[in-house]
């Protein structure tokens, strides 16, 4: 087993419960996963499904009832808050689907906060914030504040938030969730190519659209993992893409 | 393919190769290319039935071609075509009768089925992505076909989804 590569996500026997009004609710029950480096991974499923809590867990924003979580290899079980807090400025990105971006900093000053707080020099971390938000198609908005953004934008700034440390893995909680199809496609662009230049991902959508630039789709019910598929763009049978583009008389 | 070719028609006359050349720039790399023989059969099925006919005109070095222009009658059957709006989609009526029947025959399992049509439409689903990302920007005819399959498929999807949320509380 030694040749193969450690993965840069490991979970297993994850289980979560939340009590509150009324019965509790079971988000996660039992769930082992394991992401490899440079993998872009999707979780689908209804809402309600429990696949929210369930990247909450893998980011360390919520603590499991049960399970173990490794980051590339080393076990996080002993991690306290300020420990999650601080891997995830320097080894997890994350994005959310209402963007979570600091209402009262310009767009400049959101994305360069995480970079400033992990110790980046602040010079290196304006070149960082530079770069990101010219490659996000955001040059000339770094003194806006994030209420003067579309949605979109909104999005594309927490994109460039949630990467301007080069974190090894991005969660990204159903960030298209709050966009018009235009948006939608736009972060599905954004995400697909960050994933080429090798960019682990774990998306969570409901999304089927946004799952299918995944090379992996998780179906997730009931707080179980469903299937697990690996896409290779080739439908098993049948007509395939052809079939469904084709007019016919 | 008879309505489509009448419409192409109805801008002026043609030959067979120029209105396969229309369809493909009309539609983009999305739409499968149409098959040149299955366009000079169905222009042949067209002036049979008079909706429109075929002149030929002398080529110096090569043979023959056809040049055909809209009938009267061609021009009528189109108005018609624009006037009935089309029926609604349906649902994949196969799978379904195999998710129903499944239980009876003790030889699938529903969720197995579910899950295997999943991965058929995610995998087609991503084609189209791809596809979407290759096409030429520009042409929103395309654009609008391909995006018309996604959500096709989308509803598809969401209908699985349905399937399974409700025959997983069963078990």
């Amino acid at each position: 087993m030694s040749d193969t590569p450690t993965p840069l996500l490991r979970a297993e026997g994850l289980v979560k419960t939340h009590y509150g009004e009324g019965a509790p609710a079971h988000a996660v029950r039992g769930v082992g996963l394991s992401v490899a480096r440079g993998e872009f991974v999707a979780v689908t499923g209804p809402s309600g499904a429990g696949k929210s809590t369930l990247l909450h867990l893998l980011g360390g924003l919520q603590r499991p009832d049960a399970g173990r979580i490794w980051l590339d290899g080393e076990c996080a079980d002993s991690y306290s808050e300020a420990r999650w807090a601080m891997e995830r400025r320097k080894r997890i990105g994350i994005v959310f689907q209402f963007f979570n971006l600091v209402s009262n900093l310009s767009v400049a000053d959101n994305v360069e906060l995480p970079a400033l707080l992990a110790g980046v020099p602040p010079k290196r971390a304006r070149t960082e914030r530079e770069e990101l938000l010219t490659e996000l198609g955001l040059a000339g908005k770094e003194r806006s504040m994030p209420g003067e953004l579309s949605g979109g934008e909104q999005q594309r700034v927490a994109l460039a938030r949630a990467l301007v440390n080069h974190p090894p893995l991005l969660l990204a909680d159903e960030p298209a969730g709050s966009l018009d199809s235009k948006g939608t496609r736009e972060v599905m662009r954004l995400l697909s190519r960050f994933h080429q230049r090798g960019q682990t991902i774990v998306l969570v959508t409901h999304d089927a659209r946004l799952a299918s630039a995944a090379d992996r789709v998780i179906s997730f019910f009931d707080g179980r993992i469903a299937d697990d598929a690996t896409l290779d763009g080739t439908p098993s049978r049948g007509a395939g893409i052809s079939g469904v583009l084709e007019l016919r008389d | 393919m008879r309505l489509p070719l009448l419409a192409l028609l109805a801008r002026g006359p043609a030959h067979g190769y120029e209105l396969k050349q229309d369809l493909e720039q009309l539609l983009g790399s999305a739409y499968p290319q149409p098959n040149v023989g299955q366009i000079y059969v169905t222009l042949g099925r067209l002036e049979k039935s008079g909706l429109i006919e075929g002149e030929d005109v002398e080529q110096s070095s090569r043979p023959n071609k056809k040049v055909y222009h809209l009938t009267d009658a061609g021009r009528e059957a189109l108005r018609a075509w624009f006037e009935v709006p089309e029926d609604e989609p349906r649902v994949r009526d196969e799978f379904f009768m195999k998710l129903a029947l499944a239980p009876r025959t003790g030889l699938a399992e529903q969720i197995a089925l579910i899950n295997r049509q999943r991965r058929q439409y995610l995998n087609t689903m991503r084609d189209l992505s791809k596809l979407a990302a290759t096409e030429n920007r520009d042409n929103r005819i395309a654009h609008l076909l391909i995006e018309g399959a996604m959500l096709h498929l989308q509803a598809d999807l969401d209908w699985l989804e349905r399937c399974q949320e409700e025959l997983e509380e069963l078990e």
